[in-house]
C-alpha cells in the first residue's frame, strides 16, 4: 500500500510519540481534547486575571504591569499560563486539523466535523486577538490599528474605525466593547461551536487522559516560570514602536498589512479559509453503501446503536408488528459504512444457518457477514505452513502483500466489523491461529473499531468472544501501513508460538496474544 | 520503549520541546514596524462634502401638488459631493484620493485615514482638499514646514471651522 509523504511524515511523528507516551497517552491521539483542556486553563486563569485588571485607557497597562511584576508569583504566573495556554491551543488545534487532513479523516461522512472546525479556529484566533488589545501596550496599539484597518475594509461597515486610533480620539468605550467580546461573547460562541463540532459523534470524550493533561499543564507552568509573559511599553498613539515581539499564533496576518492592502489580506485569509472548507468535496472519497437493517433478523437489542461511532443508528418503536419492543434505523447520510454495527449484531453468528445464507439484523450490502463466512471457509483450506494463520485485516492497516499473508488474508472495512464468533468459527474450521490487524492502537480510522474488538474479546462488551475460544491462538495487533514490517514480524513470531503449542491448552482463560 | 525511566525521560524531552515551540512563536521572530530613522505621517479626519445641490424653496403650485402632511416649503437634496484630498511632502505625493460620500443616498460624511512611513527630517507639507461639485477646485489648503522625528506619528486633521491642523 502506497502512503503519501505527508501521511508518512505524520505517522513517523506519531511513532515517535508512541515510543515515549505509549498509544494511550500519545498527544497526537488527543489533540481535540487537549485543546479543550487548554481552553479550561485559559478560562480559569482568565477569570483570575479579570479581578485585578482595570479596563480603561489609563489603568489597563498599569494593572497588567502590576500583575506581572508586583504579584509575579500569583497573577504573573496566571498571566503567563493564560498566554502560553492560549498559544498552545492554536498549536494543538492546527495539529488536530493537520492530523485529520493527513490521515484522510475529513472527507465523505466526516465533512460536518471538518467544516464546523474551521469557524471554531477563527473564533479561537479572534478571541486571542481581542486579548492582546486588553493589555494596551505598543503591541495592542499595533493590533488595534491593524484590526481597525481590516474592519474598515469590509463593505458593510462605515469605515470610521481606524480614526479612533489616533491621538486624542481613543476612549474607554473600546475597552468595554473588547472586554465584552473577550470575556463573554466569544468564549460563549466558542463553547457552542465546539459542541456543534462534535455533534455528529457518539461517545465523545472531552477530557484528555489525566496524565497527559497533567504533563501538559506542568510543561506550561515551567515555561511560565522560566519565561514569564511580558508587555511592551505602554501604548502611545503619538508614537510608533520600531520593533515588536509578535505572537505568531494569533497575529500572523498583521505584518502583511505593512505590505498589502486590507482588502488583499482579507482575500488571502478568506481564500485560504474557503479552500480548507471545501477540501472535503475536492477529491470525493468513495464510501460504500450504508448499513442496512433486516427487521426479520433484528430484535431491537440496540447493540449496534451502542457501538456506532457516528450516531448513524437510532432505536425506535417497532413498526412491523413483531413482538419485540424496538427496532433500529440507519441514517444513510451519517453512516460511515465501517461495518462496526454488523460486527456488534448478535445475529451475525456464523454458527447459525450453517447450510443456508446467513442473514443478520444489520449488515453491509457490499460485504455481508455471510460473504465473510464464505471467505473464511474458502481461505482455511488454502492456508499453508505448519501453523496455519488466518489474518483479518482492516483496510487502513497493512495489506496482505505487505503482511505476507497471501490467501490467508480477509480484508475488512474496520476491525470492529468482525463478529467475535467469526474468529471462533475460523478456529473451529481448522485455522491454527487468527491474527487481527487493525489501525494503530488508540488511532482507529473509525474511532472505536480497535477498542470495541478488544472489549468484546475481553468479555467486557457484547457480543463477547466466548470463553471456549482459545485466546492463545488469537493475536490482535495494531499498525498503520508504514508499520507493515513490524506487523509481518509479529505474524511470523505468532506462527512460531503456535508451532510450539501442543494441544489446545486450557481454552478460554487466557488473554488474546498481543495484549 | 520498555524501560520506564527512559520513557519518562523521553516524555520530559517531548514536553520541553513542546514548551519551547509554544514559547518561541509566542514572541519571535520580531517584526520591524518602523526603521530606526523613520516616522509616520497620518491623515485622519471625518468630513462631509458640500451638498450636490442647494436647498430650494418650493413654489405654491408645487406645494399644492403635495399631500398636506408633506408640504415642507424647502426641498433639500441629500446627496453630497465626493471629497478629494491630495498631500505632498517636498513635492512627493504621499496621498491622492477621492472618496465618494457613503450611504445609499451618498449623504454621509467621508472618513479619511491614511498613514505613511517617511524618513525622519524636515519637510514642506502641502495638503489640499476639494469637497464641492458646485464649486470645483481646492477649497481648503495648508502649506507649512513640518519636522518628523524617528518613531513620531505626525497627525494631520481637519476641522471645518479651523481648516487643516498638524499635530507634531
Amino acid at each position: 500500500m502506497r502512503v503519501n509523504p505527508v501521511k508518512r511524515s505524520y505517522l513517523a511523528l506519531e511513532s515517535w510519540f508512541n515510543l515515549s507516551f505509549g498509544s494511550h497517552w500519545n498527544p497526537l491521539y488527543h489533540l481535540g481534547t487537549l485543546s479543550i483542556f487548554l481552553f479550561w486553563v485559559v478560562l480559569v486563569t482568565g477569570i483570575y486575571l479579570f479581578i485585578p485588571f482595570k479596563g480603561s485607557l489609563e489603568g489597563a497597562w498599569q494593572s497588567v504591569e502590576w500583575m506581572t511584576h508586583e504579584q509575579w508569583y500569583a497573577a504573573g504566573v496566571m498571566r503567563s499560563l493564560h498566554r502560553y495556554a492560549s498559544d498552545a491551543v492554536v498549536l494543538t488545534t492546527l495539529l488536530h486539523m493537520f492530523r485529520e487532513f493527513a490521515s484522510g479523516r475529513f472527507k465523505g461522512f466526516r465533512w460536518f466535523s471538518w467544516v464546523t472546525g474551521v469557524p471554531t479556529l477563527w473564533l479561537i484566533i479572534t478571541l486571542g486577538i481581542t486579548g492582546y488589545w486588553l493589555v494596551w501596550d505598543q503591541l495592542a496599539q499595533y493590533v488595534a490599528l491593524g484590526s481597525a484597518r481590516l474592519m474598515d475594509a469590509l463593505p458593510l461597515l462605515s469605515g470610521a474605525m481606524t480614526r479612533n486610533f489616533v491621538a486624542g480620539e481613543m476612549t474607554d468605550r473600546f475597552f468595554i466593547l473588547i472586554e465584552f467580546l473577550h470575556l463573554l461573547g466569544l468564549p460563549l460562541f466558542l463553547v457552542l461551536m465546539v459542541w456543534i463540532h462534535v455533534k455528529r459523534l457518539s461517545g465523545v470524550s472531552i477530557n484528555p487522559p489525566a496524565g497527559l493533561a497533567a504533563g501538559t499543564f506542568l510543561a506550561l507552568l515551567a515555561l511560565s516560570l522560566a519565561k514569564p509573559a511580558r508587555s511592551h511599553a505602554a501604548a502611545d498613539l503619538s508614537q510608533m514602536p520600531f520593533t515588536l515581539s509578535l505572537d505568531w499564533y494569533y497575529l500572523n496576518v498583521y505584518p502583511l498589512l505593512d505590505r498589502w492592502s486590507a482588502g488583499q489580506v482579507w482575500l488571502l485569509t478568506t481564500g485560504v479559509t474557503a479552500l480548507i472548507l471545501f477540501l472535503p468535496w475536492l477529491p470525493r472519497r468513495r464510501t460504500g453503501p450504508a448499513a442496512v437493517v433486516d427487521l426479520d433478523n433484528c430484535n431491537g437489542c440496540g447493540l449496534c446503536f451502542n457501538d456506532c461511532p457516528f450516531d448513524a443508528i437510532t432505536v425506535q418503536a417497532r413498526t412491523d408488528g413483531k413482538r419485540y419492543e424496538h427496532e433500529v434505523v440507519v441514517d444513510p447520510s451519517l453512516c460511515a459504512a465501517c461495518g462496526i454495527c454488523a460486527g456488534s449484531c448478535p445475529a451475525s453468528n456464523p454458527f447459525r444457518s450453517a447450510n443456508r445464507e446467513l442473514k443478520t439484523g444489520i449488515d453491509m450490502p457490499q460485504l455481508p457477514v455471510d460473504e465473510l463466512r464464505r471467505q473464511v471457509r474458502e481461505a482455511i483450506p488454502r492456508l499453508e505452513g505448519d501453523s496455519r494463520v488466518l489474518v483479518f485485516g482492516c483496510e487502513h492497516s497493512a495489506d496482505k502483500e505487505a503482511l505476507g499473508a497471501g490467501d490467508g488474508h480477509i480484508s475488512l472495512f474496520c476491525l470492529g466489523m468482525l463478529p467475535p464468533t467469526l474468529v471462533e468459527y475460523a478456529l473451529k474450521q481448522g485455522a491454527d491461529g487468527v491474527m487481527l490487524s487493525g489501525c494503530r492502537e488508540d488511532d482507529c480510522f473509525y474511532r472505536f473499531g480497535n477498542r470495541w474488538t478488544r472489549e468484546r474479546f475481553r468479555g467486557e462488551r457484547n457480543p463477547i468472544l466466548r470463553a471456549r475460544a482459545d485466546r492463545r491462538r488469537i493475536l490482535v495487533e495494531g499498525g498503520a501501513p508504514v508499520d507493515a514490517a513490524r506487523l509481518k514480524k509479529r505474524l511470523e513470531a505468532f506462527r512460531e508460538e503456535l508451532d510450539t503449542m501442543v494441544g489446545g491448552g486450557s481454552p478460554g482463560e487466557e488473554e488474546p496474544v498481543g495484549k | 520503549m520498555r524501560h520506564p525511566v527512559a520513557r519518562y525521560l523521553l516524555q520530559g524531552v517531548n514536553y520541553a520541546l513542546f514548551a519551547a515551540v509554544v514559547w518561541y512563536f509566542s514572541v519571535a521572530p520580531a517584526v520591524e514596524v518602523l526603521a530606526p530613522d523613520e516616522g509616520v505621517i497620518t491623515v485622519a479626519f471625518s468630513h462631509a462634502g458640500e451638498l450636490r445641490e442647494p436647498c430650494r424653496k418650493l413654489s405654491a403650485e408645487e406645494l399644492g401638488q403635495l399631500a398636506q402632511n408633506m408640504q415642507v416649503p424647502m426641498e433639500c437634496p441629500r446627496e453630497r459631493s465626493p471629497v478629494g484630498v491630495r498631500m505632498t511632502l517636498d513635492d512627493r505625493v504621499i496621498m491622492d484620493t477621492v472618496l465618494k460620500a457613503p450611504g445609499l443616498y451618498e449623504d454621509g460624511g467621508v472618513d479619511i485615514f491614511h498613514s505613511a512611513r517617511v524618513s525622519a527630517g524636515d519637510y514642506r507639507l502641502d495638503i489640499a482638499m476639494s469637497d464641492s461639485v458646485r464649486n470645483p477646485g481646492v477649497r481648503h489648503r495648508l502649506e507649512r514646514e513640518i519636522s518628523v522625528r524617528p518613531g513620531q506619528i505626525v497627525l494631520v486633521r481637519f476641522q471645518p471651522e479651523r481648516g487643516f491642523l498638524v499635530e507634531d
